[in-house]
């Protein structure tokens, strides 16, 4: 396969020597050297890119329904539900979507962090991902307020409080952003705007994170440096064009049961009451996708301090790349990182559980206790660990470890097959 | 057909080529069909109106289905002029009985056939219809008779419920 597009019709030439887009495209996403041994868990960044399509589909079609007024908002929504030409699945697939997007960017982050892809030369783009995952944080936020329920209000409301514990101008900030005196209208109608706009800023960050991504080429299992075009580099297609085409298949079957069975399984049936500024509800819990932040954030009995903490918890992974001081990327050859990342994880599903129950004792005191923990995982334990860590010999070639004893003896006397 | 056997390779491919359009399309037409009129405006598709007030020579204009519908109470020289009309005379011949139920009553959507202007009534050179916009005439059973409208105004399902009421759509 050659690395340049070769158009084949007249018109396409006549277009390729203008403007060489499709040579652009074609050679991101079929000669591209990849490492050969890449397993399910690199399908991820396609099934993201898939999710971030879908999300921005369904979502201009649904803003050609919906009203964003205080007083139209919530009524809106239940007329894309009840009259609009399968409005009902469109909902659906945007709202379970949120949900799936964020359980495929953990597991896409989980990912990079057990193989170590964030680390040199591949820094920005993890940073360039932080920066998506804060986008996305602030989309999906702003995408929850905009149906008007009791979780959208009171949601709104404590998110944008965060704002107060900032000392001096907190209250003006506060009031800045709401347009008011408390969370409404003008609140609602910003942030339907913001909510619209993000996705193509996130987009947009997408491309340069694959950019980024195409320039060292993909991190592996194995985690070491592979020659592009050597033997252990096959072309992105067919055989990563395949290998994702399946396991977005797998992640779709997954989908369509969330929006066909159980659509409403991981939404919040208080959202289901239209707003009410005279009512909190009783017990006002995030999606679960914020439930480790919250979970921070509750953990600090001082306003500025829980503010601070849980917007640390998200910065600090910006500064993952520096923090790991290890030069061996892969937890494969790393038995105490493989060790400590698994608790990193753990630790991280544990603070999400905690985040969904009431926050008083024993809850609250391993609340603490996780979040201490959440910390000293990045700024205790990952620059130590490079120094204390005895790690197993690196291969020197992606093939060598799944050689047989014999295989590796014809390799060592420099036989060539 | 070539003479190369049909594999297994290409039953596949061509299976999965197949199932993958039927679903891509299962798949587009809800995005297509949200654009559609929506169950609420549908249960607005019909209008009940009731003609009491209005006295011979009066019109009123009612709105149905988003649309502005002329109910005209004609004059008994109105009808005699409309069915006095020769069929070869209009460009979109239709009989005037054919176009009012009940000859008194002339009900039709007030929307020139042209580019969607609303006619002004008691206008124009056959003391019909006159469309500002671009000159067309209408005579007074709302058939073209002159300008660039292709066709006569458009009548609307409709029927009498009882003597005084009718029901559009």
């Amino acid at each position: 396969m050659s690395d340049n597009y070769v158009p084949k019709s007249a018109v396409g030439k006549w277009f390729n020597e203008r403007l060489p887009l499709l040579d652009l495209i074609y050679g991101h996403l079929m000669p591209y050297p990849t490492p050969k041994n890449l397993n399910y868990f690199w399908t991820f960044g396609g099934i993201l890119t898939f999710c971030l399509v879908t999300q921005i589909i369904t979502g201009l079609v649904l803003a050609m329904h919906y009203v964003a007024d205080a007083d139209l908002a919530f009524a809106s929504v239940e007329h894309i539900m009840r009259d609009v030409n399968y409005g009902w699945l469109l909902r659906y697939i945007h709202a379970n979507g949120a949900s799936l997007f964020f359980m495929a960017v953990y597991i896409h982050m989980a990912r990079s962090m057990f193989y170590g892809s964030y680390k040199e030369p591949r820094e920005l783009i993890w940073i360039i991902g932080v920066f998506i995952f804060l986008l996305m944080i602030a989309t999906a936020f702003m995408g929850y307020v905009l149906p008007w329920g009791q979780m959208s209000f009171w949601g709104a409301t404590v998110i944008t409080n965060l704002f107060s514990a900032i000392p001096i101008v907190g209250e003006s900030v506060t009031n800045w952003l709401w347009g008011g005196y408390a969370v409404g209208s003008p609140l609602l109608t910003r942030f339907f705007t913001l909510h619209y706009l993000m996705p193509f800023l996130i987009f947009a960050l997408v491309i340069l994170h694959v950019w980024a991504l195409h320039v060292p080429g993909n991190n592996n299992p194995e985690g070491i440096d592979v020659v592009k075009g050597s033997q252990d580099t096959v072309p992105f297609h067919p055989h990563y064009v395949v290998k994702d085409l399946f396991a977005l298949v797998v992640f779709l079957i997954i989908f369509a049961g969330f929006v066909f069975f159980v659509p409403n399984l991981l939404g919040h049936s208080d959202n289901y009451i239209q707003a009410n500024p005279l009512q909190t509800p009783e017990h006002i819990v995030p999606e679960w996708y914020f439930l480790p932040f919250y979970a921070i954030l509750r953990a600090v009995p001082d306003k500025l301090g829980g503010v601070i903490l849980m917007v640390s918890a998200i910065a600090i992974l910006a500064f993952l790349p520096w923090l790991d001081t290890s030069k061996v990327r892969s937890a494969k050859y790393r038995p105490l990182y493989k060790q400590f990342v698994w608790l990193f994880f753990a630790n991280t599903i544990f603070l999400g559980y905690l985040g969904a129950q009431v926050a008083d004792g024993m809850y609250l005191i391993m609340g603490r206790i996780a979040t201490v923990y959440y910390f000293a995982h990045f700024i205790i334990i990952l620059p130590l660990l490079g120094y204390i860590e005895k790690t197993k010999p690196l291969p020197k070639s992606l093939s060598e470890p799944v050689l047989s004893k014999e295989e590796k003896e014809i390799l060592a006397s420099g036989a060539t097959t | 057909m070539s003479d190369k056997p049909v594999t297994r390779r290409n039953f596949l491919y061509i299976t999965t080529g197949t199932f993958t359009a039927a679903g891509a399309a299962s798949l587009v037409w809800p995005f297509v069909d949200q654009m559609n009129p929506d169950a609420s405006v549908k249960a607005l598709a019909s209008t009940e109106v009731d003609l009491r007030p209005i006295a011979p020579g009066q019109s009123i204009t009612v709105l149905w289905r988003g649309k502005p519908v002329f109910i005209r109470r004609r004059t008994p020289e109105e009808i005699s002029e409309a069915k006095a009309v020769s069929l070869d005379e209009l460009p979109d011949p239709q009989d005037d009985a054919a176009r009012a139920k009940n000859p008194e009553w002339l009900v039709m959507v007030g929307i020139c056939t042209h580019l969607g202007c609303i006619p002004l009534g008691q206008k124009g050179e056959y003391n019909g219809w006159f469309c500002p916009c671009h000159g067309s005439h209408y005579d007074t059973s709302g058939r073209i008779r002159k300008g660039p409208a292709p066709t006569n105004l458009e009548i609307p399902d409709y029927v009498f419920l009882n003597d005084n009421t009718i029901k559009i759509g």
